[in-house]
């Protein structure tokens, strides 16, 4: 089996709503530190691996639904795992 | 004239829709479900507003990979109007019939109210009943309301008269130029997040929004009489 471990996040030139509002709180609470906040999603699709190109494929499931590439970004690895 | 209401597992405006062509407008519609492949039978083809898959992935993301789009898709070529309210807009840019796409909303909320939008442009088919400028009283219900486009597809919409409807009393939701509705360059898919089908009747403490569904049918009345 493998596994492709995806992270969506929007892209840099897109303010992120929720990014904007935890950064606010970030501060109230004394985290002045903290320049940006980013909030993405995570995704983890376990694979049969049948020796087919995996990239080819995580990439067309990411560009067909995981992410609106309009707005988001998106990286991936692709891990071994261990038989259950 | 013949309106298809094409219904996902989670649309919630279909109903509306379908009272407002029929039972206001005396119009036909019938309802068609996401899985269905053909719309040819359709005038005008409608995507509700709601939550289609639940907003799963996005708002949309699903929706526009059901096998019904595809027939959406045949209907824009062939020129039909589609018009899509809320989520039906959400779907046309994610199917990628309206550039742009939907971010949450500026303040993370759910805004359900009646907000006012502008007409900017009325040299549309689903705006000729309106005058230029004139102003709306339509509400908006939304999470995922906040129109964001790049600068240089924004610059092109404005080039086009592609915006339609501008919030105009406020910005409720952060979107790009105020935008609350555009079209295609083409011009007939109309994408708008109020819901002019929930302000089609007095009873419903507006009929503001009734001229969109006029306009379409008066369009298409003197398309086909000039056909004949």
């Amino acid at each position: 089996m493998k596994k492709a471990n995806v992270y969506v996040t929007l892209r840099e030139s897109v303010i992120d709503p929720q990014g904007t509002a935890a950064i606010n709180v970030l501060h109230a609470k004394g985290h002045d530190n903290v320049k940006d906040v980013r909030i993405g999603k995570y995704i983890e699709l376990t694979i049969e691996d049948t020796g087919q190109d995996l990239d080819t494929a995580v990439r067309e499931m990411c560009e067909k639904l995981f992410v609106n590439t309009n707005v988001e970004d998106y990286r991936y690895e692709v891990l071994e795992v261990e038989e259950a | 004239m013949k309106f298809a209401v094409i219904q996902f597992p989670g649309s919630s405006c279909d109903l509306d829709l379908y009272h407002a062509v029929t039972d206001v407008l005396g119009e036909k519609a019938e309802y068609v479900p996401h899985h269905e492949t053909d719309l040819s039978a359709y005038d005008a083809i409608l995507l509700p507003g709601g939550a289609s898959y639940g907003d799963a992935v996005r708002a949309g993301a699903l929706a526009r990979t059901a096998s019904i789009m595809d027939a959406v898709i045949a209907a824009v070529k062939e020129g039909k109007p589609v018009l899509g309210v809320g989520n039906g807009f959400q779907i046309l840019t994610e199917a990628g019939l309206l550039p742009g796409a939907f971010l949450k909303n500026r303040d993370q909320k759910f805004i359900c109210r009646n907000v006012k939008v502008q007409v900017v442009n009325n040299r549309t088919l689903f705006t000729s009943e309106y005058t230029e400028g004139e102003e709306l009283n339509i509400p908006i219900a939304h999470g995922e309301g906040n129109f964001y486009c790049d600068e240089e597809t924004y610059g092109r919409l404005k080039e086009n008269n592609q915006i339609v409807f501008v919030y105009s009393d406020g910005n409720p939701n952060g979107s790009v130029g105020d935008i609350a509705g555009l079209v295609n360059e083409k011009g007939n898919v109309l994408g708008m997040m109020p819901h002019p089908e929930r302000a089609a009747e007095s009873i419903l403490g507006s009929e503001d929004g009734l001229n969109v569904f006029k306009s379409i049918v008066n369009e298409w009345r003197e398309s086909h009489a000039n056909q004949a």
